[in-house]
Parts: structure tokens; C-alpha cells; sequence
């Protein structure tokens, strides 16, 4: 079978991530292999994070981006970023497999993970930026909160399990959870996303 | 399960928390809950965030050929399309180009005057029949996007645009190597597609100024927007 036409440039760095699930939808492997570039390796720490094994991480990266290509079609740019609907995909993945394996962890605070890099150094600036930015987030909140997201996100229990391990009833749980979302969200939320209208202002040059 | 209780599980779901047939009950529950989507949509965001939290090790590089090994084998048979596949092929293509630029096409202002909405509507329509040729492009940038068909039939998308002053307009203008030309007029808004009245060939400039009402003939001040339509490889 011939190739299909190539309907869309070889170079997407000027595409949103948005625009690229786009390309995705018409079955474009370019744009798969875009979109690994872009988050391949987040999602890879984040599935090694969870379930601490090289193998069933790759396997849950692996399962997440093939989720995203099958599921391209279904992606609705209004209910969220195409970054977190692909890491949803990738964490759903990850918490299935360490269920599965049964390979929780019990202090998912830990981490054993050496981050040798091989990404370009524009990559590893923009990657520490983020972390950073989430991880001094996460400081913020208060430790219960930050105890109920860390032990469900990263650690694959879910609120029953937490509860039974915490002492506490599901009810406590489930307003932790809620609470520290918001509050991250509060935390992260970004003053150049704002929803105000911009003002065109003319270039000066 | 009560719809209160179900509401209270959108954090957990959003951490992939539920067990097994919460999460199917929760899934039923949202399908039919505007507030429990919207919420989801932003607690989403947050728990998302926390994927950046973790040191992120370089993956093996035998991964990344092999996601799309398995992605190309799994690829629907693409045989030549005949014309009645095509329509509804193309469509769902320019239905999902157009959210991707941002651009509802049903989600249009119910704000304004029936005659405007209708106007904008027709519009939309007009950006998604260009993003339908096959071979169009799209050249995103902050606030919007440019979308140029093979032909050079060419729209932009602007989100978010304050209205112009008092008895101003907003012009869109096509410069391909000499004087930029008029090509549209429009107003301020949420999501505006704006079909440009020139083709804007490979290489051509497209820029928006602020004119008095009725528009101009050439800009009468520098283009606070400058789109160039890059050659695409």
C-alpha cells in the first residue's frame, strides 16, 4: 500500500499542543511522534514514578499514547489542555498496571529515581521549570492535603483504600482531595492565561 | 448512589482514585451533569500538573519506535477515497481542526443580534470549508490562529479581542511583497473567524490594524497583529 499524501507540514513547532491531537485524529504517525517528542518523557517519569519498574512504565507510556491515538477523535479541546487529557491517559495506564501488580507503595514521598537526561538543554530548562513550579505548589498545601493528592495521584490508592490507611472516613478523604486540587489550581494558575481581553497595542519598532 | 454523592467524586476521579465501579457509576453520572464536567475540566488541570512534579528521566529511546510501530500497524487500511466516503471524512477532519483552533463551531456568542450570530455562524462555516481542503494549514499564535487553505483561501481565528473604540473597526490587511491590501473588516469578540477577502500565497504577510469605521484604504498605523505564512516544508 502507497503512503498516504502528507496533508500537513513536517514541521509542527508553530502548532498547538491542541493542534497536533488535531493531526492525530486524521491519523497522522507525524504528529504522534510529535507529540512523544513534546511529552514522551513526562510521561515516562511520571509512569516510573508510579510504578517503579522500567518495563511496566514503558508499558504504561506505551498504552497511554496508543489510547491517544485511537481516541484522538474524542478529545474536546473545551473541557481541557491536550497535555492533560494525554497524561490522564498515562496515569490511568500507570494505576491500572500497579494495581494490577500490586506494586503500591506505601511512602510515595521517596524518590528513587536518577534523572540523567539525554533531552536537549531547552527541554531539561523548560522540564525543571515545571517541576519546580509544581513541587513548590505542593509545599504550599497543607500536609493532609498534600498527603490525600501524593498517596492517590502518585501512589495509585484509591479513596477507600486511603481512608482505611489514614483512620479516617472516606468523607475526610474526598474533601482533602477536592480541597488540594482547588487550592493547586489556585496555586498554579497562571497571571498570562487570565481571562481578560487583550489589548491590541500597536508594535513600535 | 444519590447525584450529591456522585458529585463528590470528581476529585477522586480526577485522580483516577475510584475503584472500578465507582468510576463506571461517576462516568454515567457526568455524562448527563454540566457542573460535575466543568468541574472535572479544572480539577483535571490540577491533578495533571502533578505529572510535572516528578523527575523525568530520559525514556528508552527503542520506546518511542515502538509506540509508532504499533500505532502504524494498527492504522485503519487507507484505500483511495471514493466521494461519498470523503465528505463525511473531510468533515469530522474540519470539525476537529476547528476545535483545535479553538473555534466552536456551535458555540458560537448567543450575546449579540440574531442577524450577527447568523453572520458569525456563516463565517465559522466559511473557516471550516477551508480547513476541509485537503492540504490546508493552520499557523498558530498567541491568541489565534491562521488558517490558509491550499489554494490560498485563508481565515483567522482570534480569541478574545476587546471591541475597537468608539466608531473604530479592526482591518485585516494581505501583504504579498508590495502595499498590504484591504481584506476584511470585523469586530472585537470572544472567538472571531475572520475569511479573509485575499488569497494569502506562501510567503505573505497578513496584519491587522485598527481603522474609523468603515475601514481604509492602506493602514493608517502599525498592525499590532503580523501573521507571516511561512513556506511549509
Amino acid at each position: 500500500m502507497s503512503e498516504t499524501p502528507r496533508l500537513m507540514p513536517r514541521s509542527f513547532a508553530h502548532l498547538s499542543d491542541e493542534a497536533v491531537v488535531a493531526l492525530l485524529a486524521r491519523s497522522d504517525e507525524s504528529a504522534l511522534a510529535e507529540l512523544y517528542d513534546r511529552f514522551g518523557r513526562v510521561a515516562y517519569g511520571l509512569a516510573l514514578r508510579i510504578l517503579r519498574d522500567e518495563k511496566l512504565a514503558e508499558d504504561a507510556v506505551q498504552e497511554g499514547f496508543l489510547a491517544a491515538w485511537r481516541n484522538a477523535d474524542r478529545f474536546i479541546p473545551e473541557r481541557g489542555k491536550a497535555s492533560t487529557w494525554l497524561m490522564t491517559l498515562v496515569h490511568r495506564r500507570a494505576v491500572d498496571l500497579v494495581r494490577r501488580e500490586d506494586r503500591r507503595r506505601a511512602e510515595p514521598l521517596s524518590e528513587s529515581v536518577d534523572p540523567s537526561s539525554s533531552g536537549s538543554a531547552e527541554d531539561d530548562a523548560w522540564l525543571r521549570f515545571e517541576r519546580e513550579r509544581v513541587q513548590s505548589a505542593l509545599k504550599q498545601l497543607p500536609d493532609q492535603q498534600r498527603e490525600a493528592l501524593e498517596l492517590a495521584y502518585y501512589g495509585g490508592f484509591t479513596q477507600s483504600e486511603l481512608a482505611e490507611r489514614l483512620g479516617e472516613p472516606v468523607g475526610t478523604i474526598k474533601s482533602r482531595m477536592f480541597t488540594g486540587l482547588a487550592r493547586l489550581r489556585e496555586l498554579l494558575a497562571d497571571p498570562r492565561t487570565g481571562e481578560t481581553a487583550w489589548k491590541p497595542t500597536p508594535y513600535t519598532t | 448512589m444519590e447525584a450529591d454523592a456522585l458529585h463528590d467524586l470528581t476529585a477522586a476521579y480526577a485522580l483516577d482514585a475510584l475503584d472500578a465501579e465507582d468510576a463506571r457509576r461517576y462516568e454515567a453520572h457526568l455524562a448527563r451533569c454540566a457542573r460535575c464536567q466543568g468541574e472535572l475540566a479544572e480539577l483535571s488541570e490540577s491533578a495533571g500538573a502533578l505529572a510535572y512534579a516528578s523527575e523525568a528521566p530520559a525514556p528508552p529511546a527503542e520506546l518511542r519506535a515502538r509506540i509508532l510501530d504499533r500505532a502504524k500497524a494498527e492504522r485503519p487500511n487507507v484505500v483511495p477515497l471514493r466521494p461519498r466516503w470523503l465528505r463525511p471524512v473531510i468533515a469530522a477532519a474540519a470539525v476537529a481542526a476547528c476545535a483545535a483552533i479553538g473555534l466552536g463551531l456551535w458555540a458560537f456568542s448567543l450575546s449579540g443580534k440574531l442577524d450577527r450570530r447568523e453572520a458569525q455562524l456563516a463565517r465559522q462555516q466559511r473557516v471550516a470549508q477551508i480547513l476541509a481542503r485537503p492540504g490546508s494549514h493552520r499557523i498558530s499564535f498567541s491568541r489565534g490562529t491562521l488558517v490558509v487553505g491550499s489554494d490560498g483561501q485563508a481565515a483567522l481565528v482570534l480569541t478574545k479581542l476587546a471591541e475597537p473604540g468608539s466608531g473604530r473597526t479592526y482591518e485585516a490587511w494581505v501583504a504579498d511583497g508590495g502595499t498590504p491590501q484591504p481584506a476584511g473588516l470585523f469586530a472585537g469578540g470572544t472567538t472571531i473567524a475572520v475569511p479573509l477577502e485575499r488569497p494569502v500565497r506562501t510567503g505573505a504577510t497578513v496584519m491587522v490594524t485598527e481603522e474609523k469605521a468603515g475601514g481604509a484604504e492602506t493602514p493608517s498605523q502599525a498592525p499590532f497583529l503580523i501573521v507571516r505564512n511561512a513556506p511549509q516544508s
